[in-house]
């Protein structure tokens, strides 16, 4: 009997509108785990470099973690893998919710999509019952619409919908798939809307079978309790905050150009705080956790929004507008299924291309002068890609500015592998920001640090009692925590095995289904994950009866990494893509960020291009990997590679 | 016991929708405390309390598994909520033929809240154990009743069985035949 995870995957062909159920070999849960893990195995095995994003033999790949819908509290995202028209590389994006769950229980771990359909359509999936419906009356529709119409037209609330709207079905490059209150970004909509699939509907009524299920219920009942009684520790406290000086003082505004200083006040805090409550419906929370992450919102004469931290301000603050207006947009680009970080970014860009003159009245006709009233006339244009500038900002950033030429080039300033960066610009270079941005194949820095705080407490005693409660941390990070002094770099040596240490974590929950909230990113703030790397082996090990230890997990997870370094190189990444946006940081140190590539390089087991070699890939269990880069002379298997453990103490 | 007055133990799930976010966890975990051997399984589908929930509109409602009904109300009403309307089998709890709310998936069973007795007993049920935010708080009582009417429960469940299975007319019609035999 397999536990925890149901064993097969549901394959549809939506060319051919053909349906499978298949079976899946629980050694490869042994090698990858699950969710991210497995379908980077499935994307190397099947998407050869040759595929075009945007071609029928491209994959979709919905997957559960492999905790989702056990009692495990917090453990129900869903990952969305594919390869990325925006930068031909691989892409995945999580979404918390219910949607992962409710698959589990329709019998299934996975979603795996391949062709086009002719026509618009929606998967309808009622656990053995798979069909491709007709989804014409449903063009155009809002993401959120769309779930309701669904739900309504098959007479059952529990149905769990995850959607596009005009974004995707446009293939708008930052479009998203929203589902409940929560939402996938970096764009993978625009492969769903290629694939002419608008939703995805799904019920379950199966069991899941739990190896050891009495051990593993009263685990998960403790830790509910913990994080239900430490939001200090647990879940999106921002999204929480209503003082958001943080936010507005750090980021920058516009096309991600300036800080600015001096615009948070207590009158503007307790204007937005009135406002954000009078028009709340109430906080809300994904399935099996106890923490209230999202509120739902509704501006008087829009559609009900859904919120965590992320979106709170990013299109006020690209608009250089008050917090009204955020609440406006998004009632806006979350139907049209947006991205919150890259949208805002786009069409700031636009406005500054339009100011400089590059884009002009002929360009865009009529374009309002305000501020607002042009982010409104730049978004109908971008969604449904009017004319010749509405095509090509669709494009994202990057593309945008190539299509217009003219020297728009040079306003694309923040983008990195093709994407929208989060709008930071700091003083100095700190290292191991400077590798999480340029390695990091999440392609977002928020899905890539979390694990070590950013900053040191400035007083060592007080370093010294955050160090004692620190079960999350391998020893190594203690010490390098405890000797870290205000406005100093880590080591060259410790930035290398932070960024490792804040990246693997990330690839643990997003094979395991765990909430980055509860865990990868939550570490940060506060030291007190209620998962990491010391306990998520035990909630596993119960859950699936594989008995496995953090060492194991440690080397599933950089089996998964170095897999999805592996496929991004066998698509042309190397070394030369691994640039920070040139002005992220004021004071630059280039020769020793060409040290710490090396050395980050040498510690991962890469070559100094970026390329894992065959004894590190050997090492891994990933032999057909390190073979076919050496049939394609991308190495030649001769590459130096000095082993070194992967055990989470030694490593660390 | 003594000879003091009879006593029941009334148990009450007090349901507070506002405070409801929507985790699902009760229905988590009473899936996992009803299954056999206890834990080994987890189905909301199994559960005998439901989050009926849509979450555009703001609804949050846990329904609670009621009684068997082998009939179909004959008569419907319908709530709006915030302006979008619900029928009443959304929010209702009883086991009916009407839908397949609250009956086992594979065998189609009735389920039906025993709020979590055991032995040991439970301080509270399992739903609201594990609903950390109070939308579900638990209270019992003991409640003084007469013998008299212990009996009356009594006879009135053996009625209703008879009724359910021969309807009520036939067993009024038997009984005022019993009463003139006599």
């Amino acid at each position: 009997m397999r536990y925890a995870e149901t064993g097969y995957n549901l394959e549809v062909d939506l060319t051919r509108g053909n349906i499978e159920k298949v079976q899946t070999d629980p050694k490869l849960t042994k090698l990858y785990l699950g969710g991210q893990g497995t379908a980077a195995k499935i994307l190397w095995d099947r998407v050869p470099p040759e595929v075009d994003p945007l071609s029928p033999e491209n994959l979709l790949i919905f997957s559960a973690g492999i905790l989702d819908g056990t009692p495990v509290p917090g453990a129900n995202r869903t990952n969305v893998s594919t390869i990325s028209p925006q930068n031909n590389l691989y892409k995945d994006s999580l979404f918390g919710g219910f949607f992962g769950p409710e698959l589990k229980h329709a019998g299934y771990d996975k979603i795996v999509l391949k062709g086009r359909a002719s026509n618009l359509v929606y998967l309808w999936i009622n656990n053995d019952k798979v069909e491709i419906r007709d989804a014409s009356h449903l063009q155009g529709k809002g993401a959120g619409e769309t779930a309701d119409i669904i739900k309504e037209e098959l007479d059952d609330l529990d149905i769990q919908v995850a959607a596009i709207g005009l974004a995707g079905e446009n293939r708008v490059a930052m479009a998203s798939i929203e589902h409940s209150n929560a939402s996938s970004s970096r764009g993978v909509g625009v492969v769903m809307g290629d694939k002419r699939l608008k939703a995805i509907a799904v019920r379950g009524t199966k069991d899941l079978n739990i190896a050891k299920p009495a051990e593993l219920f009263e685990k998960s009942l403790d830790m509910f309790q913990y994080i239900y009684d430490h939001p200090e520790y647990c879940g999106d406290f921002m999204a929480h905050e209503d003082d958001e000086e943080w936010h507005v003082d750090n980021f920058a505004w516009g096309n991600a150009r300036e800080r600015r200083k001096g615009f948070w006040n207590k009158e503007r805090e307790e204007r937005w705080k009135a406002l954000s409550e009078s028009i709340r419906y109430r906080w809300n929370g994904c399935y099996n956790c106890p923490r209230d992450c999202h509120q739902a919102l509704q501006y008087p004469g829009h559609h009900t929004i859904f919120q965590k931290c992320y979106s709170k301000l990013t299109y006020a603050m690209a608009a250089y507008e008050e917090l009204d207006f955020n609440y406006k947009m998004i009632s806006r680009t979350q139907q049209y299924g947006l991205d919150g970080y890259s949208t805002p970014q786009v069409l700031a860009f636009a406005v500054e291309l339009y100011e400089a003159g590059i884009l002009t009245d002929e360009d865009l006709p009529d374009f309002p002068s305000d501020s607002a009233g042009r982010f409104f006339y730049l978004l109908e244009k971008i969604v449904h890609r009017d004319g010749f500038v509405g095509d090509a900002l669709a494009e994202g950033v990057y593309h945008a500015a190539r299509k217009i030429g003219r020297g728009a080039e040079e306003y694309d300033h923040n983008t990195m592998k093709k994407n929208e960066q989060v709008p930071v610009k700091l003083g100095r270079v700190a290292y191991h920001y400077f590798l999480m941005y340029a390695t990091g194949e999440k392609m977002n820095i928020t899905q890539i640090e979390g694990s070590f705080p950013q900053i040191p407490i400035p007083d060592k005693e007080a370093r010294e009692k955050f160090v004692q409660g620190w079960d999350a941390a391998p020893d190594y990070f203690k010490n390098l925590y405890l000797e870290w002094e205000p406005r100093t770099q880590l080591s060259v040596d410790g930035a290398v095995r932070v960024v490792d240490w804040n990246e693997l974590m990330h690839y643990v929950d997003d094979s395991v289904g765990t909430c980055a909230f509860l865990s990868s990113f939550r570490g940060q703030f506060g030291g007190r994950p209620p998962y990491h790397i010391h306990n998520l082996p035990v909630f596993i090990s119960q859950a699936t009866g594989m008995d496995i230890d953090a060492d194991q997990l440690w080397e599933i997870a950089a089996r998964n990494r170095n897999l999805v370094r592996a496929i991004n190189v066998r698509r042309g990444m190397r070394r030369e893509d691994e640039r920070p946006p040139e002005d992220h940081w004021k004071k630059r140190e280039p020769e020793m960020e060409q040290k710490l590539l090396d050395e980050y390089y040498k510690f991962k087991g890469w070559t100094n291009d970026g390329i894992p070699t065959k004894g590190r890939l050997d090492e891994l269990d990933l032999d057909y990997v390190s073979q076919e880069l050496i049939d394609r002379g991308i190495i030649t298997g001769n590459e130096e590679y000095l082993s070194q453990s992967s055990s989470t103490e030694e490593t660390a | 016991m003594s000879d003091g007055p009879k006593t029941k133990i009334v148990k009450k799930i007090n349901v507070d929708l506002d405070k409801c976010i929507g985790c699902r966890a009760c229905e988590m975990a009473c899936s996992a405390f009803h299954a056999e051997p206890k834990y080994s399984i987890v189905n909301p589908a199994r559960s005998r309390i439901r989050v009926v929930m849509d979450e555009v509109n703001d609804v949050y409602v846990p329904i609670r598994a009621g009684d068997y009904t082998p009939a179909e109300c004959n008569g419907r009403h319908t709530y709006t909520i915030n302006g979008k309307e619900y029928k009443e089998c959304s929010f209702c709890g009883v086991c009916c033929p009407a839908r397949d709310l609250f009956k086992e998936p594979d065998s189609g069973l009735p389920l039906k809240c025993d709020m979590c007795e055991t032995d040991p007993p439970l301080e509270e049920p399992v739903c609201v154990q594990v609903c950390r935010v109070d939308a579900l708080t638990y209270e019992e009582w003991e409640e003084e009743i007469e013998e008299e009417e212990e009996k009356r429960e009594d006879l009135q469940i053996g009625l209703e069985a008879l009724a359910n299975k021969y309807g009520l007319d036939k067993v009024m019609d038997t009984m005022v035949q019993m009463s003139e035999t006599d």
